[in-house]
């Protein structure tokens, strides 16, 4: 039974849903493409004035980034950033953030 | 015969056992095996230490580097405007090799055996891999300015498109330059390493005459025919802030030199300099051609995009300046730490029988500075295209600074610190 339904939900995903689901690193991977300015697993570099993205809960995250994405949150290079990301891309990334010490 | 001792490897183990339990994360930890990572740089030294990380230890992991420490390219443009200092820009290899078990051979590669998955070292020995990574940089086409094909050239006409000595040496030569004098910086045309560096190294030294050398002038001897990055910024600044003192000169490739009178030689026109820097036209470094790699244009590594993995050589993977950029993709060390964290992900797929992920993602960030306080960027995000199996610049995303500012010129060092943590710490 429980296959059956993870097929459906795989089915209703559609082909990039499947990708995404069929990656168990994934999350880990598009977090890393944030690290360079975030530090590794998003610990930042104490004092040098970029936030740390690790431990902050995932709807914190996820709720800065939308902002980033609409302008609503004002930024230097946030907004050009998040709009390189489906929305399905920063909740994983967030998700993974919200996960690290 | 040096082939990896079954000592070193132990010794390695060793930290390994400490740093799965901090740095632990779900789903790594199969993979097994060797990776030779062959110079460190954004590149290689990225991928030593994210292979250690991912693999919680599993992969024994020998860095091939030829200098004791990593000197960083991005911000050595202010080591030559006189506001920061080598040791800035300086950081050492202790991180890898004690924090994450990296193996750090100072030595350089001279030879690559695809077939039999070895390497021979240039002080002798040879060593044996399952996965090779080669982020070997560039090497400077000095034939295509004869007269500089010679050491003593090269010494007097610098071109401090890789951090070390030259810096030191380009800093020098401004610094006996006389007031009034004239410094000409050649670019070549594009692709070249750091698209927008050239015009961030230009500010920087026409801040440090209008401080210093009031009367000195620099000129910007362009092969490519217009600005090549974040042109709207760079000719605002240039306006604004060194009217009078720099000068661009679009279409103007410099062919040749006559060393002794530090004069550059142009098609049909010759320009005569007080200080010379001339970065000549580059391609992937040496290895790569000695290596039998396939090379586009004769120039470039061609790669397959959802690994790193070169076209037709199984189990080298190439990361960085070397190889052949994707569309719009710049050659920048932000990209090359990407190029590497893409590459790591996959091999350690590869060495658990695993393919790599179908749907990579990476982001270039370059920072470029107008004078010793204000900077202005450009960024972008890529994403694989199955259709065309490249990276494609998202549409819609990306951009530039809306105007230069001291803001993010404190970013731009926050940057630094962050991405040299990400690489070495
Ligand atoms: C080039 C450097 C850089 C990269 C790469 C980068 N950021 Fe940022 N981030 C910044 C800066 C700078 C700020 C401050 C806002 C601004 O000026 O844009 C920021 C702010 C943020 C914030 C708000 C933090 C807070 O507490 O208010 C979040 C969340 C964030 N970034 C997430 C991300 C994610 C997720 C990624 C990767 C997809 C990422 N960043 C990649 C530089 C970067």
């Amino acid at each position: 039974m429980k296959r059956i339904s993870l097929l459906a939900a795989l089915a209703l995903l559609g082909a990039q849903g499947a990708a995404l689901a069929a990656d168990p690193n994934l999350a880990r991977n598009l977090a890393a493409t944030c690290a360079n300015c975030h530090g590794t697993n998003g610990n930042a570099v104490k004092g040098a004035g970029i936030d740390a993205l690790a431990g902050v809960p995932k709807d914190k995250t996820l709720q800065k980034l939308a902002d980033f994405k609409s302008g609503d949150k004002p930024a230097s290079i946030m907004h050009q950033i998040a709009k390189g990301y489906t929305d399905e891309q920063l909740d994983l990334i967030a998700g993974y953030f919200a996960a690290q010490k | 015969m040096m082939l990896m001792k079954r000592r070193d490897f132990l010794k390695v183990g060793a930290a390994a056992g400490t740093m799965a339990s901090l740095y632990g994360c779900a789903g790594g930890g199969k993979a097994s095996g060797h990776v030779v990572v062959v110079g460190g740089g954004y590149g290689g030294a990225t991928a030593a230490k994210y292979i250690r990380m991912w693999s919680e230890g599993g992969v024994q992991v020998t860095l091939i580097e030829r200098n004791p420490t990593f000197i960083s390219c991005p911000i050595s443009n202010l080591v030559i405007g006189g506001s920061k200092t080598m040791e800035d820009i300086t950081v050492s290899y202790e991180g890898l090799k004690n924090k994450w078990g990296v193996r750090v051979v100072q030595d350089e590669v001279v030879a690559v055996d695809a077939a039999k998955r070895t390497i021979s070292l240039a002080k002798g020995g040879s060593m044996s891999y399952d996965r090779l990574v080669l982020s070997p940089g560039i090497d400077f086409m000095f034939g295509e300015i004869p007269a500089l094909d010679n050491a003593d050239a090269q010494a007097k006409i610098l071109h401090a498109w890789k951090a070390g000595p030259q810096t030191v040496a380009l800093r020098k030569q401004l610094e006996e330059m006389k007031d009034g004098g004239v410094y000409a910086l050649s670019i070549p045309k594009a692709p070249y390493r750091c698209p927008p560096g050239p015009y961030e190294r230009a500010c920087l030294v026409a801040d440090y005459f209008k401080k210093n050398k009031p009367k000195s002038k620099v000129v910007i001897l362009d092969a490519n025919e217009d600005v090549m990055s974040k042109k709207g910024l760079f000719t605002k600044a240039w306006s604004d802030l060194y009217k009078g003192i720099l000068e661009y000169r679009p279409n103007s490739e410099v062919k040749d030199v006559d060393v002794a009178n530090t004069t550059a030689i142009l098609e049909f026109d010759k320009f005569k300099a007080d200080v010379l820097n001339v970065i000549p036209p580059h391609r992937a470094g040496n290895i790569a051609a000695k290596s039998g790699l396939k090379l586009i244009n004769n120039r470039w590594v061609d790669v397959d995009w959802l690994s790193m993995e070169v076209v037709g050589t199984p189990g080298v993977h190439v990361l960085g300046d070397a190889i052949f950029p994707a569309p719009t993709m710049p050659k920048s060390g932000h990209m090359a730490n990407q190029h590497a964290k893409l590459a790591s992900a996959a091999i350690l797929n590869m060495l658990s029988g695993e393919a790599p992920s179908p749907t990579p993602v990476v982001m270039n960030t370059c920072y470029s500075y107008v004078d010793t306080k204000q900077a202005i960027h450009v960024t972008s995000v890529h994403q694989y295209d199955t259709a065309t199996k490249t990276m494609q610049p998202v549409k819609g995303a990306g951009g530039v600074s809306a105007a230069r500012n001291e803001m993010e010129g404190k970013i731009a060092m926050g940057w630094a610190k962050n991405i040299w943590a990400d690489m070495l710490a």
